[in-house]
């Protein structure tokens, strides 16, 4: 008797694992499947989280995801994997349960960066936002009535938040180091006009400011925040949103190239041994894979999307079960969305490396525009604000390849502009060698 | 079409060739051959479904391309060199919205939109069905039913005139007025003088009658769009002008019928050409939805529009030039065998059925949830209460537009009305 | 629209990248997609499973066909 097949197991029980489980069917594989999870739910979908479960339009476990293939898979939920071994092909879960694997697909994806246990972190009161959990235990935060709530940082899901808040009438300072919100994602020429938005919204937003602590009562819950100019915040509600951190603990010691930046990959999704070499049996997709981009020159990137989370797990499902001769690279525009003060965003491309932007289309003034982004006269990615029509025309164009600026002689378009973007000089320096980049959604 | 070898350049006069109009999809696909294909006349036909999908969203592409409203001569020199050139500057200027791009089309648009709310669209379901009802009861002892002037026609007139508030008794002087400006949207009928003529004077026509109801209506507003919209002040817009008023009314009153009497014909011809279709339908009238998106898609109401390139666009290994005419052929990219599979087949079951059905982009049908609404009900009648229909001739006669295309008559030989 | 989220709910989920706000899916099913804004499309996940028709309704409507609704109940055994 010949022992049953291990199968394939899918670490990582949120979209992309979902998603790529799904791949695997519909691509025929019909051997046994196994998702493994952290949290005890089946997957759900994360991008409501920030903005209609915190506005409570929702209910936290409402969006669960729908699956769209008959999985017939065996669901390992409520355990993380926390160890791997390629020599047994086994990963091992928390509850010391071990499960062996013919193929793996890594899908771990990413957790909420936390704020410093040594400067605060532990008081009661500080939250992040990241799974649906969180969003429960802050709803209820938000309900109790909070006097002063602090974000930190303005990024996606700083602004997103900062933009509930205020629809629910509480008060909101919105503090990070950059000039302007949203910085990092697209610039302080753009992140002006979130400016303007929080600005009438009611929010206090607070640019050019380092939380370098949090202090407690004598209950240890937050009560204010501690600057870097040795001033003080009061805060009896935080949000720390600092971005996330990429789920690669339990791959420490297993000779990969891993860390909290990322599971590096080659241009098949399959992920690399410490050594370089692409392991025939390890893939990965999603917010934990750092992978070559061929729009971008192939620089290592992490896409922590909605979308990349779904064409990158069915990517590498498909490469999965192709032969070793037949590995497509994995090729993929970044696009997100976020919606904020009223106002639909979408993003296609990356805008790291950026050395220009210009309005395309509309007007910074009325916050319905089309702006793109271009670096060494190459159009490199296009944002909208409530112009969402026309983002496919320049999807084509960056994917195309096109100068900078793209789609002359439109149609409600302004004498052209170039500016500068405004990045922080650190981002903006694309082509220095870096570890990683990171894009948030 | 006779099986000639026809050069590239000459294959969408073909298309016009009323000759063409029974089966034009041999054509269509000869045309997709090349997705971006000069003709003789300088314009270019678009005709996959990548690259039409492409242009959609291109705001190089501008609207904009109705030539001057001109008036053919009339003997009278005041009128033919002072009121005529000035109503026709206005008409020029008030162009409806489908002729209209950014920002100019949106604030049109988004009038129009505030006024054709969810609640007004749902609330003439049971108007329709009654109305369909009764339009099926008035056949009843025939031996079978002539679609197009039995229903596929007056139902969504009447579903028009009571949306926007014309009142019933003025409807038969709609529909005449409405058929004679459809015509104008066909490309070669704006060289024909007789048929400008009779566009012009039903043009004229409708817009005194437009004027005179927007006053009324102004005077004393009632629950309908046409009240809504001739008192729509709204926040920091400004409101729209007597003459964007005039000229949306109209659109919708065309638009809203013309178009519609096609799916329905449409749709009912491709059920007695798919007998088991029509049967499934009866059984389980939740199959309408996707049946009539498969029409849209196999047999669509409009099969083309055009377009006018602001700038010079280069696609799929063609540059179309500054200027020149574009002809998005809807029904060409709905069949192309790169986006849909086995594309020649109706299948109401395909996985995704992304059809340009209702267009895209910007000017994506205004009407499009009415006309579902309309086409569901009616097929829904129609494949219950005719008994033992079949198809009388087939193909059936067309109208001769080769844009806006259907039947003209669609004969159903019936053994009763149920 | 006030989501439960309870157990025998449908499931859906909509492609906001694909999404092109035409709004379609709104006429078709007013209980469960809503417009907010100029193109913010805000949508019920887990709408009652009585609304299956209706919601396929909006599936089929999308002209980008951006809405997926999960066609059959769970498989797979739980932990």
């Amino acid at each position: 008797m010949t022992p049953e097949p291990a199968g394939i197991v899918v670490v990582g029980a949120s979209l992309a694992g979902l998603r790529g489980a799904e791949a695997l069917r519909r691509g025929g594989y019909d051997g046994p499947l196994t998702l493994v999870g952290a949290e005890p739910h089946r997957p759900y979908d994360r991008p409501p989280l920030s903005k209609h479960v915190l506005a409570g339009a929702l209910e936290a476990d409402a969006t669960r995801l729908p699956e769209l293939t008959s999985l017939r898979a065996r669901w390992r939920l409520g355990s993380a994997a926390v160890a791997l071994d390629r020599a047994a092909r086994t990963v091992r879960l928390a509850d010391g349960s071990v499960l062996a694997y013919d193929k793996l697909l890594v899908a771990t994806g990413a957790q909420a960066r936390p704020w410093p246990a040594e400067t605060g972190g532990d008081l009661a009161g500080i939250h992040t936002l990241r799974g649906r959990d969180d969003a429960r235990t802050l709803r209820t935060a938000l309900v109790a009535g909070p006097r002063h709530v602090l974000i930190v940082g303005a990024g996606l899901i700083g602004c997103e938040a900062a933009s509930c808040l205020r629809d629910l009438g509480l008060p909101v300072t919105l503090a990070d180091p950059h000039p302007a919100p949203l910085a990092n994602s697209f610039g302080t020429f753009v992140g002006g006009v979130i400016a303007g938005c929080l600005r009438d919204a009611g929010a206090v937003f607070r640019p050019g400011t380092q939380v370098k602590a949090f202090e407690g009562d004598a209950a240890g819950r937050v009560v204010r925040a501690r600057l870097a100019d040795g001033s003080a915040l009061e805060a009896d509600l935080v949000i720390a949103a600092l971005g996330a951190v990429r789920a690669t603990g339990w791959l420490r010691r297993a000779d990969l190239m891993a860390d909290p930046g990322g599971l590096t990959c080659d241009a098949a999704c399959r992920a690399r041994a410490a050594d370089g070499t692409a392991c025939p049996d390890i893939y990965a997709a999603g917010d934990v894979a750092r992978w070559p981009i061929p729009l971008y020159e192939g620089r290592l990137v992490c896409v922590e999307h909605w979308g990349n989370a779904v064409e990158q797990a069915s990517h590498a499902a498909r490469n999965m079960l192709a032969g070793p001769g037949d590995q497509r690279p994995y090729t993929h525009l970044p696009a997100f969305w976020s919606s904020q003060f009223g106002i639909n965003i979408k993003l296609v491309g990356l805008t790291a490396g950026a050395d220009s932007v210009a309005v395309v289309q509309g007007s910074r003034a009325s916050r319905r525009f089309l702006a793109v982004y271009g670096q060494a006269g190459r159009s490199i990615a296009a944002l909208s604000f409530d112009q969402a029509r026309w983002l496919p025309a320049y999807a084509g164009a960056i994917l195309a390849g096109a100068a900078f600026p793209p789609i002359l002689d439109a149609t409600d378009q302004p004498r052209i502009e170039r500016a500068d973007p405004g990045f922080s000089p650190s981002r903006a320096s694309a082509s220095a060698p870096r570890p990683v980049e990171v894009f948030h959604a | 079409m006779p099986d000639e070898v026809l050069p590239d350049e000459a294959l969408f006069t073909a298309v016009m060739n009323p000759a063409s109009r029974a089966d034009p999809y041999p054509l269509y696909a000869r045309l997709r051959e090349r997705p971006v294909a000069r003709q003789h006349d300088g314009s270019y036909v678009v005709s996959t479904h990548a690259a039409i999908r492409a242009l959609l969203f291109d705001p190089r592409l501008s609207s904009e391309d109705l030539p001057p409203f001109k008036r053919p001569p009339t003997g009278n020199p005041i009128r033919d060199w002072i009121l005529n050139p000035i109503r026709s500057r206005i008409a020029t200027a008030h162009r409806p919205l489908i002729f209209r791009d950014p920002p100019d089309h949106d604030s049109l648009r988004a009038a129009v939109m505030r006024e054709f709310t969810i609640p007004r669209v749902q609330g003439l379901r049971p108007r329709i069905a009654r109305e369909v009802d009764a339009l099926l009861d008035a056949c009843r002892g025939r031996g079978r039913v002539c679609l197009v002037e039995d229903l596929s026609y007056p139902l969504p007139v009447s579903v028009i005139c009571e949306l926007l508030g014309v009142p019933e008794s003025d409807e038969p002087r709609f529909q005449s007025w409405a058929t004679q400006l459809a015509t104008a949207l066909e490309p070669d009928a704006r060289h024909d003088v007789e048929t400008r003529r009779r566009t012009v004077a039903a043009f004229d026509a409708i817009s005194d009658y437009m004027r005179g109801l927007i006053r009324e209506k102004r005077r004393r507003p009632v629950g309908d769009m046409l009240s809504g919209l001739a008192t729509l002040r709204p926040n920091g817009l400004k409101p729209m002008s007597d003459f964007d008023l005039i000229a949306t009314a109209i659109l919708l009153l065309v638009a809203g019928h013309e178009t519609t009497v096609n799916l329905i014909t449409n749709a009912m011809l491709a059920l007695l050409r798919h007998p088991k279709e029509l049967e499934r339908l009866r059984a389980d009238p939740e199959r309408a939805p996707r049946l009539i998106e498969e029409v849209l898609r196999y047999e669509p109401p409009v099969h083309f529009r055009t377009r006018k390139a602001l700038g010079a666009i280069t696609l799929a290994g063609e540059t179309i030039p500054k200027g020149a005419p574009i002809i998005l052929l809807f029904a060409a990219a709905n069949r192309d065998p790169a986006r849909f599979d086995d594309p020649d087949r109706f299948d109401p079951d395909r996985p995704d059925i992304e059809h340009f059905g209702f267009g895209g982009g910007l000017h994506y049908c205004v009407g499009a949830p009415l006309a579902r609404i309309e086409a569901e009900i009616a097929l829904v009648a129609l494949s219950r209460r005719l008994v033992a229909p079949r198809l009388m001739q087939d193909p059936p006669p067309y109208r001769p537009g080769a844009s806006l295309r259907g039947p003209e008559q669609l004969a159903i030989g019936i053994d009763g009305i149920a | 629209m006030k989501s439960v989220g309870r157990a025998g709910a449908l499931r859906v989920v909509v492609d906001l990248n694909r999404c092109q706000g035409y709004a379609q899916c709104c006429y078709v099913a007013p209980d469960d997609f809503a417009l907010r804004g100029h193109e913010i499309l805000f949508y019920d996940p887990a709408p009652a499973a009585a609304r299956r028709g209706t919601i396929e309704r909006a599936v089929q409507a999308c002209p980008v066909r951006a809405i997926s609704l999960q066609a059959a109940p769970d498989d797979g055994e739980a932990p």
